[in-house]
């Protein structure tokens, strides 16, 4: 009897907790109190998220990360990874299990507005390309008729090939798996003659490859993939600040601010330099962070322009040239361009 | 004084009690599941997230390598789902017939007297029972299917090939039955028929008689040799396309992709092993003294077995042999690990990627395993009801 009676009120507590267990209101309070930031991230792509042989990540991605750190607590190292697949991510996200997800993503309107998520801006755009070896003497993928194609599943990157070999009437046979390390190993052990994801990943991955020399990008791009981080759509104010984020390293870039010279331009007396760097107005507070938030990414992690050159541009293994593309900032007739701070 | 009795009367009855609690419990659990669901839509819908079952008729987008039925890219979601369910029960369907065929081989291999056979099978049963399948999955991939050389370094281009290997899988020519192809399939037919007639009739007769009839050989030749004999008569009314090599690959003919076969061979010979082991207990628990009894009685050895061991081990050997079935079907889903669109890669992967409908997604996969597990176990015991021993 009293046996039974404890049961039903464990049973009744213990739906009273799957109840009670939705979500905490306030991304940033939450992040607050816990001290850190949980990012998602790719599984290991060099360029964007990858991390060294003690674990530590470094990319494009990650410094977008590092930076909404930089701007919530003012140190930029409080950030923790979780590697995500492509499959897992957009669930992770809405769990709660991160907190924002940087994580070559391409933004999509389905993805946007089905899925419960918030695209906060593009920090890479990107196109879908093609690697072949050399020797199959391909020059264009107009030419790939009977193919194999290695890719990952569950990418736009699938649909985007179907779509192409569709419109072009070629037959193909597609070979999707989950993890990028098992693509890039059926492609280097000849499962596939094609290998495609975004030309960015391609550069990453070629780098991987037992005879990187041996295999090239062909020149078509059949989609385009603009990549950027994702937060959560219930919650505007965190997603303002990781959108202000992004805007703020973009921003640093075209005043000429960088990690360099920060310190100096605090002082300034350019009214835009004095609003970004919070020394005039009071902004800050609508996002809910201090008024050196700004100051604190780029003199942490950087603008734009150096955390591109630092992990993707032409200094690097993946030799992506910024110049002339269309991830050269506006005002040099790229398509990198924020909003003002004001 | 009476009003009193009565309401402690109602109270005290056990039988009352244990109704009201049972109810208790009942609504109690009731109101539960009905919550979590309602809290889930309720949290769904504050997120924007869509829900529903109506992305089974959107347009799916994405190609697969392997269909049993015809797929496009264009076709819609729920036809993701049938072609990754069909993929799945094929490669289950004949790895279930495998793994008893080599089962059983083995399991009689280890009881054999002769020392190198009864050792080979121990050997295989305790390497293949003791690596984890994942692990021979990746194993029968990466180590020895995928290092075959390509297409492009064993086949001349624009040559016909009948049967080629390469590490885009095994290829054999497209076969098209004409239309005299129905006399063959009527003939076997028809032989199947008559074989069971015979073996009932033969039956009858050994027991009335004595006299004994072979039913097996004239069952071969009715159901294989005749239908043979008919299909060259009909003037073999079958055509062979073979493939021909491309720029990439061979087009055209038959290919068993890489990836099958690799979930195909390690299904077989991981469940096999255990199967082994089933068949080995199975016959061991049979007292000997029925092997003398049946040899006291003067029956051969092969009639000893299949007339008294093997009957007698059936009983013993069906229900463990059920959770093989099932183990071997459920194991299927690791087929994702290595490209092969089976459920779980195509419906619960990519199309739960592309449309995000996780919760939906994921309980018609979790569904439909449960259907087959369920299938399978009341065939077998349906099966197992039939070959128990009946008690007189």
């Amino acid at each position: 009897m009293k046996k039974l009676f404890l049961s039903c009120l464990s049973i009744a507590l213990l739906g009273g907790i799957a109840i009670a267990g939705g979500h905490e209101k306030g991304t940033l309070s939450a992040v607050k109190s816990k001290g850190h930031i949980q990012c998602g991230v790719s599984q290991g792509l060099p360029g964007f998220s990858n991390p060294d042989d003690q674990g530590n990540w470094s990319g494009l991605d990650v410094d977008f990360c590092r930076a909404m750190s930089a701007a919530v607590f003012g140190d930029a190292d409080k950030v923790k990874y979780t590697p995500l697949s492509a499959r897992a991510r957009f669930e992770a996200l809405r769990s709660g299990e991160i907190d924002v997800l940087a994580r070559n993503t391409t933004w999509t309107m389905q993805r946007d507005a089905t899925l419960g998520l918030e695209f906060v801006g593009v920090n890479y755009y990107d196109g879908q390309g093609f690697m072949v070896r050399k020797t199959l003497g391909v020059n264009s993928a107009m030419e790939l008729d009977g193919a194999s194609a290695c890719t990952n599943t569950g990418t736009t990157t699938e649909l985007n090939l179907t779509d192409f070999f569709r419109a072009n009437g070629m037959q193909f046979e597609l070979v999707a798996f989950e993890r990028a390390d098992e693509v890039v190993a059926a492609y280097d052990a000849g499962r596939c003659d094609v290998y495609t994801t975004d030309r960015s990943g391609l550069a990453a991955q070629r780098t991987k490859l037992s005879n990187p020399n041996d295999h090239k990008v062909l020149p078509e791009i059949i989609s385009k993939e603009p990549l950027g981080p994702v937060v959560r759509q219930d919650d505007p104010q965190w997603a303002d600040l990781a959108r202000w984020t992004l805007n703020a390293m973009i921003n640093a870039e075209e005043m000429g601010i960088d990690s360099s010279n920060v310190d100096s331009k605090r002082s300034d007396s350019n009214p835009a330099v004095k609003r970004l760097m919070g020394t005039e107005g009071d902004l800050h507070e609508a996002i809910g962070v201090n008024n050196d938030w700004a100051y604190n990414i780029v003199k942490q992690v950087g603008n734009y322009g150096e955390v591109y050159e630092r992990h993707v541009g032409a200094n690097t293994p993946l030799q992506l040239g910024r110049g002339g593309t269309v991830n050269d900032l506006w005002t040099n007739g790229g398509l990198i361009y924020a909003p003002p701070v004001r | 004084m009476a009003g009193r009795a009565a309401t402690t009367s109602v109270l005290n009855n056990s039988k009352f009690r244990a109704i009201l609690y049972q109810l208790i419990m009942a609504s109690l659990l009731i109101y539960l599941g009905w919550s979590i669901a309602e809290n889930t839509i309720a949290n769904m819908e504050a997120r924007d997230i869509r829900a529903g079952f109506g992305f089974l008729d959107e347009t799916a987008g994405f190609s697969i390598m392997m269909s049993l039925v015809p797929y496009e890219p264009g076709d819609t979601y729920g036809r993701v789902f049938l072609v990754g369910l069909l993929n799945t029960l094929l490669v289950a369907g004949i790895g279930v017939v495998f793994a008893t065929m080599v089962g059983f081989l083995v399991g009689i291999m280890r009881l054999s007297q002769n020392w190198v056979v009864s050792r080979l099978a121990t050997i295989y049963v305790e390497i293949f029972r003791n690596v984890p399948l994942l692990l021979q999955i990746l194993f029968w991939y990466t180590a020895v299917l995928k290092p075959l050389p390509g297409p492009r370094q064993v086949f001349e281009r624009n040559t016909e090939i009948y049967f080629g290997i390469s590490n885009r899988g095994i290829t054999v020519p497209e076969f098209i039955f004409l239309e005299n192809f129905s006399f063959t399939t009527w003939t076997a037919l028809l032989g199947i028929l008559f074989t069971i007639g015979i073996h009932r009739w033969a039956k009858q007769r050994q027991a009335t008689t004595g006299e004994q009839f072979p039913v097996f050989f004239a069952g071969l030749g009715l159901t294989i040799g005749l239908p043979i004999l008919v299909f060259l008569l009909s003037g073999a009314p079958v055509e062979f396309t073979p493939a021909k090599m491309g720029r990439f690959n061979l087009a055209g003919g038959i290919t068993i992709i890489p990836e099958f076969l690799a979930v195909l061979l390690s299904l077989v010979l991981y469940t096999a092993s255990f199967i082994a082991e089933i068949v080995r207990a199975g016959i061991q628990a049979v007292n000997y003294g029925q092997t003398e009894a049946s040899r006291a009685l003067g029956l051969r050895n092969g009639t000893t077995l299949k007339l008294v061991i093997i009957p007698q081990a059936l009983r013993i050997i069906i229900p463990p042999m059920t959770s093989q079935y099932l183990n071997l079907t459920k194991n299927t889903s690791l087929a994702a690990a290595i490209a092969y669109p089976d459920l779980v890669a195509t419906f619960a992967g990519t199309a739960l990627n592309q449309n995000g409908q996780a919760l939906e997604t994921l309980a018609i996969t979790m569904t439909v395993y449960l259907s087959l597990s369920l299938l399978t176990s009341a065939l077998m015991n349906w099966f197992n009801s039939r070959v128990k021993l009946v008690e007189r």
